[in-house]
């Protein structure tokens, strides 16, 4: 078994309201500095060893993101 | 003859009643088609309805367009079957791949709940043909994730072969680009909008029967009197 890590997060020109609203809570909590906040998605697969770079590109690309508006990254993790 | 229309149910789709009812007002029967079944029952259209299929998990459509159902829609649309998507219906289409774009979180993070003056755009698809051009019309909104969202090669396509089916008429709502509520595929067979036309068919229980034109133009694309 292997620890697989896909992070999807809404493409630059993709406006992304859910982290401006965060971004914009910071101040009023006493947070000052932070710039901006982009929120995204991040799911943690465990997968058999049988399961390759292939099938996962398809995992992320066909069903964890939409290509439309979302980028993905998929990473092996050592556990 | 009687045209057959289905209308498909998910687990948390919330309009199929409304729908089949909007259906039955246009005249045709409406057959009810389960998600788990892959079966069309020899219906000559679907409409996909609003609601939250799967509980909106992952993202709004992206499950229940794996659902059986929707490879069979899928399929059947390919060979030009009329298919309408409904608000839930439509982000079902656009992540099926059926219609281009998708909707995210409405700009200012508010669900939209309004009768909402649209524009007919497009006149000539399978679900706009009983409107006149550049008719407006009042239907009901009612969605949090409403924000159509296409590259910009994708939207100058859509404008310049006019497959903007349906625009929002003042405000927009929910932060669409080109304040676009609905579009259509290559064919103008397959339509999607955020608002709901299946809520606008009797001035008893809507704004206006604006909505039902889009049921009765179906029945014209299908070679059925209404």
């Amino acid at each position: 078994m292997a620890r697989v890590v896909v992070d999807v997060m809404p493409k630059p020109e993709i406006l992304d309201p859910q982290g401006q609203a965060v971004a914009g809570a910071l101040p009023r909590l006493g947070f000052d500095g932070v710039a901006e906040v982009r929120q995204g998605k991040h799911f943690e697969l465990e997968v058999d060893d049988s399961v390759d770079d292939d099938t996962l590109a398809k995992i992320a690309e066909g069903f964890l993101a939409n290509p439309v508006i979302e980028d993905w990254t998929i990473r092996r993790v050592e556990q | 003859m009687t045209a057959r229309i289905g209308v498909i149910t998910f687990p948390g789709t919330l309009d199929d009643v409304d729908a089949a009812r909007a259906v039955r007002y246009s005249g045709a029967e409406a057959v009810s088609l389960w998600h788990a079944d892959a079966d069309l029952h020899g219906v000559d259209a679907v409409v996909v309805p609003g609601g939250f299929s799967y509980g909106d998990y992952l993202r709004c459509g992206a499950i229940a367009r794996f659902a059986p159902v929707m490879t069979s829609v899928i399929d059947a649309a390919g060979k030009g079957m009329p298919v309408l998507g409904i608000c839930n219906g439509f982000q079902i289409l656009c992540e099926a791949g059926l219609l281009p774009g998708a909707l995210v979180r409405n700009e200012k993070l508010h669900f939209v709940c309004r009768d909402q003056w649209l524009r007919v755009e497009n006149n000539t698809t399978s679900w706009s043909t009983r409107y006149d051009s550049g008719a407006e019309v009042l239907i009901p909104l009612k969605s949090g994730e409403g924000g159509y969202m296409a590259d910009e090669p994708t939207l100058e396509r859509l404008e310049g072969d006019g497959r903007v089916v349906f625009r929002y008429v003042g405000e927009n709502p929910n932060g669409s680009r080109s304040d676009i509520a609905g579009v259509a595929d290559e064919s103008g067979r397959v339509v999607g909008l955020m608002p709901h036309p299946e809520h606008a068919i009797d001035a008893l229980t809507g704004p206006s029967d604006d909505g039902l034109g889009m049921f009765y133009s179906a029945l014209d694309a299908l070679g059925v009197a209404a």
